[in-house]
């Protein structure tokens, strides 16, 4: 049976990057899966709950249940909001018995897209071809939240005419981290240049991840650098023919 | 906007000498860490992490058990523990000592616990002289500079800033070359470790059942402070105890590997008590300073408690982006990086330095290279929460607190938030005009923002479907 995938795209996605959550459809379709877009979602409530509003986050939180509740398998396009959905609303709710049991239904069915891929669909190729060089940046939240490493990469090693070149400082933070970026404007910008420089240095075309907000931040630094380097989601990856 | 931060982080940013001291000292540790803990050389090093997580949690829920223990263990030894409510506390039993045993000059080995109780300052306020034997915290002492790591003090100096304080204290030629300084100090303590009435340590661990303090070093000048002088004060926070000595076969594989990437210190020193009838080496009195300044209120907080189980390994500093950038003169207290983020505002009151809990991009690479498992992201998202309710109740974030009130209601309202969406993205063509004030601003300081898409994913998504495109 086909499995049927709620997209979960994420505000930056929705509001930024629009053409990444067509492509993860596309990609998804592909692979066989039945795709719908709930439309009452919003936001997960990370800004809110990063920032110390946890009342504010525990609302959202419940308006993510809400939508979500009888998905099958709800995916998307951020490590960092897919941690919010499935790490983090257990510590919103720990005093809560009775509704940790519906977030811990819930943090099973979230899944990071390319995991998603990799383990429940069970497809490395996708059959894409995208003829650069690339280079592949972890995003903290997927890399430490959620353990994803090499998924990604799996996926891109079965791109035709895709070579992948690993920059050093590719567990590095890019300097994003959301509101930090605001309340830390030139802290932030040092932790990005340090990140491009790396980049830079493997000679990499493209910079690829699987968080639209770190490749905003890092695009952004690039641009003002003037480095001839873009960035693109993993998803718009793999919808390249 | 920009929270309100020290101005150490901007100038600490702008020193490109300092930037590359930093990057590259804490980068050579992490290298050093990253091969001393390969699966070839510690194959059980997760299990040592999740054991000495274990045991510290053990001992942190039992502290009152332990205490009693090494208290006798140590009287049985010969020895004495003194139990020190504060800093002042500390000063006034060591001066009083002083003033007991005529002692005039103290000699000290490396030990952030005194730096916590400033206690050289203190000693040095009633005209005795406290000297730092740690080579990098001789060169602190004598340029008057507080640590900037925890593990390595003098790391934000080069060998040529060195050659300019030797010089000045030492009344000696410039030498820029690290193994002649190394020589130069080593002449001036060696007369102090001979002269020394006291000696003073800091305790890595304190093993309950035996009364014994173990202090890890590389430079023997610990070895000498505990044996040379007559006195051997140590100064250890009531967190350091340990249950056994077998317990030290976890944690000392574990510090070395994860504060220098060494597989061991050079000198491992298990000192306890003095010197007995038949020994030749070891001090006539020997004294164990159980310090508490805060610590016991910490331990009442089952949420944040585990910040108790730091044994001082620095990796979490090495490894943090923001201190790589910051420097450890940023933060405000002789603690710098994540751990130093979740002990001040525990210690000091959230409302100190309420910047500090939010100076994290919640990488999460403090908690994967923490040999004892504190989780600092939550921690640190913790004291977010509190610095936001201490900040409501004196109602300085009232803008705040009102704009994610308003973003959190519009999240819960589906037709709401997407209007806002539409709305956002319908201006989108005019943007840049709208840049130059408020937040947008400051990001725009250091980056650019992507083009702005001209539809929202909720436009194109139904146009997708309208057309049925596949």
């Amino acid at each position: 049976m086909a499995p049927r995938v709620s997209l979960f795209v994420t505000c930056v996605v929705d509001q930024l990057f629009p053409k990444v959550g067509i492509a993860m459809a596309d990609v998804l379709e592909r692979a066989g899966c039945i795709v719908d877009f709930p439309e009452g979602q919003t936001c997960c409530g990370q800004p809110a709950f990063n920032s110390g509003y946890r009342d504010e986050a525990r609302g959202m939180a419940l308006h993510f249940l809400d939508v979500f509740r009888d998905c099958e398998y709800i995916v998307s396009p951020s490590g960092s909001c897919t941690a919010m959905a499935s790490h983090h609303y257990a510590e919103l709710f720990h005093k809560d018995p009775a509704r940790m049991d519906e977030v811990r239904r819930m943090a099973s069915k979230v899944w990071e897209f390319s995991r998603f891929l990799t383990d429940v669909v069970g497809v490395e190729d996708v059959g894409a071809r995208f003829e650069h060089r690339v280079t592949y940046h972890d995003s903290c939240h997927a890399l430490r939240e959620l353990g994803i490493k090499t998924p990604p990469r799996k996926l891109l090693a079965r791109v035709d005419g895709l070579t992948l070149a690993e920059h050093d400082a590719t567990e590095e933070c890019c300097g994003f981290g959301g509101t930090f970026s605001v309340k830390f404007p030139t802290v932030s910008g040092g932790m990005v240049r340090t990140k491009i420089d790396s980049i830079a240095r493997s000679g990499a075309d493209t910079v690829v991840s699987i968080d639209s907000s770190c490749l905003m931040q890092i695009q952004g630094a690039l641009s003002r650098a003037g480095l001839p380097i873009r960035t693109m989601h993993l998803a718009e990856v793999l919808a390249s023919r | 906007m920009p929270i309100e931060q020290p101005a150490k982080i901007d100038q600490t940013l702008q020193d490109a000498n300092l930037q590359l001291a930093i990057y590259s000292a804490t980068g050579r540790l992490m290298a050093k860490r990253k091969d001393a803990i390969s699966p070839d050389v510690c194959p059980d090093y997760q299990d040592l992490r999740t054991q000495a997580n274990l045991v510290k949690k053990h001992t942190i829920e039992n502290l009152d058990y332990y205490l009693e223990i090494v208290e006798k263990a140590v009287a049985a030894r010969g020895g004495k523990v003194v139990y020190c409510r504060d800093a002042t506390e500390v000063a006034d039993f060591v001066l009083k000592l002083a003033k007991e045993r005529d002692a005039r000059l103290l000699v000290k080995s490396k030990s952030m616990t005194t730096e916590e109780i400033d206690l050289n300052e203190r000693l040095e306020h009633h005209h005795l002289e406290a000297v730092e034997t740690d080579l990098g915290e001789y060169i602190l002492q004598l340029a008057h500079h507080k640590p900037y790591h925890i593990v390595a003090p003098a790391l934000h100096l080069t060998r040529y800033d060195v050659a300019d304080i030797f010089a000045e204290h030492l009344s000696a030629e410039r030498e820029t070359i690290p193994e002649k300084q190394t020589l130069m100090a080593r002449v001036a303590l060696r007369e102090k470790f001979l002269a020394a009435d006291i000696g003073i340590t800091g305790a890595n661990f304190v093993v309950a059942d035996s009364g014994a303090v173990v202090v890890v070093e590389n430079e023997g000048n610990a070895r000498l402070t505990s044996s040379a002088p007559p006195i051997h004060i140590a100064i250890a926070g009531i967190e350091k105890l340990i249950p056994r000595a077998q317990d030290l076969a976890v944690f000392l594989r574990l510090l070395a590997r994860s504060a220098t990437g060494q597989p061991m210190t050079v000198y491992t020193s298990f000192l306890s008590g003095p010197r007995r009838g038949g020994e030749t080496d070891g001090p006539d009195e020997f004294y164990l300073v159980l310090l508490d300044n805060g610590r016991s209120k910490l331990l009442a907080d089952k949420g944040k408690r585990e910040s108790l189980y730091c044994i001082r390994c620095g990796a979490c500093l090495n490894h943090c982006p923001v201190y790589r950038k910051i420097g450890g003169h940023s933060y405000p207290w002789v603690y710098s990086g994540p751990i130093g983020a979740i002990l001040s505002p525990q210690f000091m009151g959230v409302t100190h330095d309420p910047w500090l809990p939010f100076a994290s991009t919640l990488c999460g690479a403090c908690a994967e290279v923490c040999p004892v498992k504190i989780e600092i992201p939550r921690i640190l998202l913790e004291l977010r929460g509190e610095v936001v309710a201490a900040k409501t109740r004196e109602k300085s974030n009232r803008w705040e607190r009102l704009a994610f009130r308003l973003y959190a209601w519009a999240a819960r309202h589906p037709s709401v938030w997407s209007a806002m969406g539409l709305a956002a993205s319908a201006v989108a063509p005019d943007v840049p005009a709208m840049l130059n004030r408020g937040p947008i601003a400051d990001w725009l300081s250091q980056r650019d923002l992507p083009p702005l898409p001209p539809k929202t994913f909720r436009q194109l998504w139904r146009e997708r479907e309208g057309t049925g495109v596949r």
